[in-house]
C-alpha cells in the first residue's frame, strides 16, 4: 500500500486502538439494549466469566509470540479440572479435612500441570515437531485421559469450602454495617442480602494477579526478551547464544501451567470436575491473543493486548446471555473476528505492526 | 606487514563431505588490521573455509592458529570467545526488536528491580549502543527503531556494530554488499576501512570484485577446493583474479571466441 507518512501514522493509530474502541463500543451497546447490563455486579460477572479465557490467553500469548500455537490448552484445562476435583474427593475419602484436601489438590494440580507443556516443549524444541501437530496430539491425549479419569461423568461431592472460595469475593459491603473480608456479615435478613455489595471476585483477582506477574516476566526480563527474539528470528536467536530449546520448553510449560490453573479455577467456581470444562475455550484464547495485537507469524504481541482481547470476548458473551441469546452465537462472531484479525495482519501489516 | 605476526593462520586445511573434497590443503593467514578478500566461483570452497574458522564445521585435517596459539574451534561459541565474529548474508538480526536490543541480543544487560528481580537495563544498552555506533561513524535515526524499519545498509551496520561491541578481533563478512544499493555499498565499505584502521582484521567474501578491490589489502583465490593464488591487491588487477577464479584456460578460450 502506498501511503503518505501522515496517512500511515493515522492508520497505525487506528490499528493500535481499534480493538480498544471495539471493546468500548460493545460495552456501550449492550448497556443500552440490555437490561441491568450496566451495573457493578454485571461487570464483575463479566470478569469472572472471562477468567478461563484470560488464563488460557495469558499462556497462549507466550506461545504465539514465539511463532507457535498451543491447541491443547482447552482439554489440558479439562484434564486438570478433573484431576483437581479427583484429588480433593480422594483425600476427603481418606479422612483429610477440606482445607488440607484443597491445598494439596491445588499445589499438586499446578505441579502436574507442567507436564503436558514439558512434553509439548520437548516435541517442538528438541524433536522439531511443528507446534500445530505436537499440541494437537496433546489435545487428544488430554481429552481422552480426562474422560478415562472421571469415567465420563463429572466429578461431584466436593466440600462446600470449594464453592465458598470459588464464588466468594474479597470484600463485602452492606450499607449501614460496613465492610467485611471474604464472607458477608452473618445473620442477614432478606432485604439485606439484596442490598449487599460484593467486591473483587476471588477467582478473577487471583487470576489477574498471576497474569500480571507473567506480564512482567514477558515485558521486563531477559527470558521475555528471548521469547520475542525466538519469534522474530529463531536462527538469529540461536546464533546469538540464546538457549532456544530450553526457552521454548519453558514457554510451552507456561502455557500448560495456565491451562491447569484455569482448570483449578473452574473446579472452584462450579464445584465439579468436568472433562469438557475448557473444550471450546482454545479458540477463544487464541482469538483473544490475536485481536490483542499478536501475529500468528510470531514476534509480536503483549499481555495487555491479550487482556483487552479477553474482555472483548467476555463482554460479547455476557452481553448475549443478557439479551437472552444462546451463547453459541458467540462462536460465529469470535470466528469471524479471528479471521478478520489475521487478514488485517497479513494484508495491512502497517496497521498493526509499525515501529511500536 | 609480514614482519608482524598473523592474527589468524590456517594451515593445510582439508574438509571432505562424503567423497567430495571441499577443501584440499588450504592455507591462509590474516594479519592484524588487514582486510583479506576471499574469492572464488560458486563451489570453490569459500563458505566451507569460513565455516571452519567460525566453528560451524570442523576440519578433517589441518591446524588453526589464533594469536600465535594453536586452537581447536569446535563450536560457534568457541569462535566467539576467541573474538572471531561472522556476519552472514542474512545478518542474524531479530527484525521485531529494536537496534540496541539486537546489539545486546543474547547478552542482555540486566539490573536489579527493587534490589532483587533481574530486569532488562534499557538505558545502559541504549547508551552503550550509541557509543559503539559513534565510534564507527554510523548514523541511525533512533536506536529504538525496530530493525524491520531500517534500510539494508543500516541493518548491515547494526550487525557489524554488534560484533565490534563484543570485541571482535577477526570479522568474517559473507557478501556484505550483495543486497545493497550503491550509496549503501559505499557506506559499508567505508565502515570496513574504519574497522581496519582500528585494528580489526577482516575477511570479506564477495562476488563483487570491484568492492573487494576497493577495500582489501590482499586477495586469496580458491578454485575447486584449492588455493590457486594469492596477490597483494595493489599488484594485481581484476582480469588476473578472474582468470585465477575460473582457470586461465577458460579465460583464454573465451577470449579466443570473441
Amino acid at each position: 500500500m502506498v501511503l503518505s507518512e501522515k496517512g500511515r501514522e493515522r492508520l497505525y493509530l487506528l490499528g493500535k486502538s481499534w480493538i480498544f474502541l471495539f471493546l468500548l463500543g460493545e460495552a456501550v451497546i449492550f448497556s443500552f439494549i440490555g437490561t441491568g447490563f450496566f451495573s457493578a455486579k454485571n461487570f464483575q460477572n463479566i470478569l469472572v466469566a472471562s477468567t478461563t479465557i484470560l488464563l488460557l490467553a495469558a499462556g497462549e500469548t507466550f506461545v504465539i509470540i514465539t511463532g507457535g500455537i498451543d491447541l491443547s490448552v482447552g482439554f489440558v484445562m479439562g484434564l486438570f479440572c478433573v484431576i483437581s476435583a479427583k484429588i480433593i474427593v480422594s483425600l476427603q475419602a481418606l479422612g483429610f479435612s477440606p482445607v488440607v484436601s484443597l491445598v494439596v489438590s491445588i499445589a499438586g494440580t499446578l505441579l502436574l500441570g507442567l507436564l503436558p507443556g514439558l512434553l509439548n516443549g520437548v516435541l517442538v524444541a528438541k524433536l522439531r515437531v511443528p507446534p500445530f501437530i505436537a499440541t494437537f496430539g496433546m489435545y487428544g491425549i488430554a481429552y481422552g485421559l480426562s474422560e478415562i479419569l472421571c469415567n465420563n461423568v463429572p466429578i461431584a461431592g466436593l466440600p462446600s469450602l470449594v464453592g465458598f472460595i470459588g464464588n466468594g469475593y474479597l470484600l463485602y459491603y452492606l450499607p449501614g454495617r460496613g465492610f467485611t473480608w471474604f464472607a458477608p456479615p452473618e445473620g442477614l435478613g432478606r432485604g439485606e442480602v439484596r442490598a449487599l455489595l460484593a467486591l473483587f471476585p476471588n477467582v478473577f483477582l487471583f487470576a489477574i494477579l498471576v497474569v500480571l506477574i507473567f506480564a512482567f516476566i514477558l515485558s521486563r526480563t531477559q527470558f521475555g526478551q528471548h521469547v520475542y527474539a525466538i519469534g522474530g528470528n529463531i536462527d538469529a536467536a540461536r546464533r546469538a547464544g540464546i538457549p532456544v530449546e530450553r526457552d521454548l520448553i519453558r514457554v510451552y510449560m507456561i502455557s500448560s501451567f495456565f491451562a491447569a490453573l484455569s482448570g483449578v479455577m473452574y473446579t472452584l467456581r462450579f464445584v465439579t470436575g468436568r472433562a469438557d470444562a475448557g473444550s471450546a475455550r482454545m479458540l477463544d484464547s487464541v482469538v483473544a491473543v490475536v485481536i490483542g495485537g499478536a501475529s500468528l507469524y510470531g514476534g509480536t504481541g503483549n499481555m495487555i493486548g491479550s487482556i483487552i482481547g479477553t474482555l472483548v470476548i467476555g463482554v460479547l458473551e455476557t452481553g448475549m446471555v443478557n439479551l437472552g441469546l444462546p451463547t453459541y452465537n458467540k462462536y460465529v462472531y469470535v470466528g469471524v473476528i479471528l479471521v478478520l484479525a489475521v487478514l488485517i495482519d497479513q494484508f495491512f501489516p502497517e496497521m498493526v505492526r509499525k515501529g511500536e | 606487514m609480514n614482519e608482524r605476526k598473523p592474527l589468524l593462520e590456517v594451515k593445510n586445511i582439508v574438509k571432505r563431505f562424503g567423497g567430495l573434497v571441499a577443501l584440499n590443503r588450504v592455507s591462509m593467514e590474516v594479519y592484524p588490521g588487514e582486510v583479506v578478500g576471499l574469492l572464488g566461483d560458486n563451489g570453490a570452497g569459500k563458505s566451507t573455509l569460513i565455516k571452519i574458522v567460525s566453528g560451524v564445521y570442523r576440519a578433517d585435517e589441518g591446524e588453526i592458529f589464533f594469536d600465535g596459539k594453536e586452537v581447536k574451534i569446535t563450536s560457534p561459541m568457541e569462535a566467539l570467545k576467541l573474538g572471531i565474529e561472522t556476519i552472514y548474508q542474512d545478518l542474524a538480526l531479530a527484525e521485531n526488536l529494536n537496534v540496541y536490543s539486537n546489539i545486546f541480543l543474547g547478552r542482555e544487560k540486566l539490573k536489579k528491580a527493587l534490589g532483587l528481580i533481574p530486569v532488562l537495563d534499557h538505558d545502559y544498552m541504549l547508551q552503550e549502543s550509541h557509543k559503539v555506533l559513534n565510534r564507527l561513524g554510523i548514523e541511525i535515526p533512533s536506536l529504538k527503531n525496530k530493525i524491520k524499519n531500517l534500510s539494508g545498509g543500516q541493518r548491515q551496520s547494526v550487525a557489524i556494530s554488534r560484533s565490534i561491541y563484543w570485541n571482535a578481533r577477526l570479522l568474517i563478512m559473507d557478501e556484505p554488499t550483495a543486497a545493497l544499493g550503491v550509496a549503501e555499498q559505499r557506506k559499508v565499505l567505508n565502515l570496513v576501512r574504519t574497522l581496519s584502521e582500528q585494528g580489526v582484521s577482516i575477511i570479506i567474501i564477495s562476488h563483487q570484485l570491484y568492492d573487494v578491490f576497493q577495500v582489501a589489502h590482499r586477495l586469496v583465490v580458491l578454485r575447486r577446493g584449492e588455493k590457486v593464488g594469492e596477490r597483494l591487491t595493489r599488484e594485481t588487477n581484476p582480469d588476473e583474479i578472474v582468470s585465477l577464479m575460473v582457470g586461465a584456460e577458460l579465460v583464454q578460450e573465451a577470449r579466443g571466441r570473441e
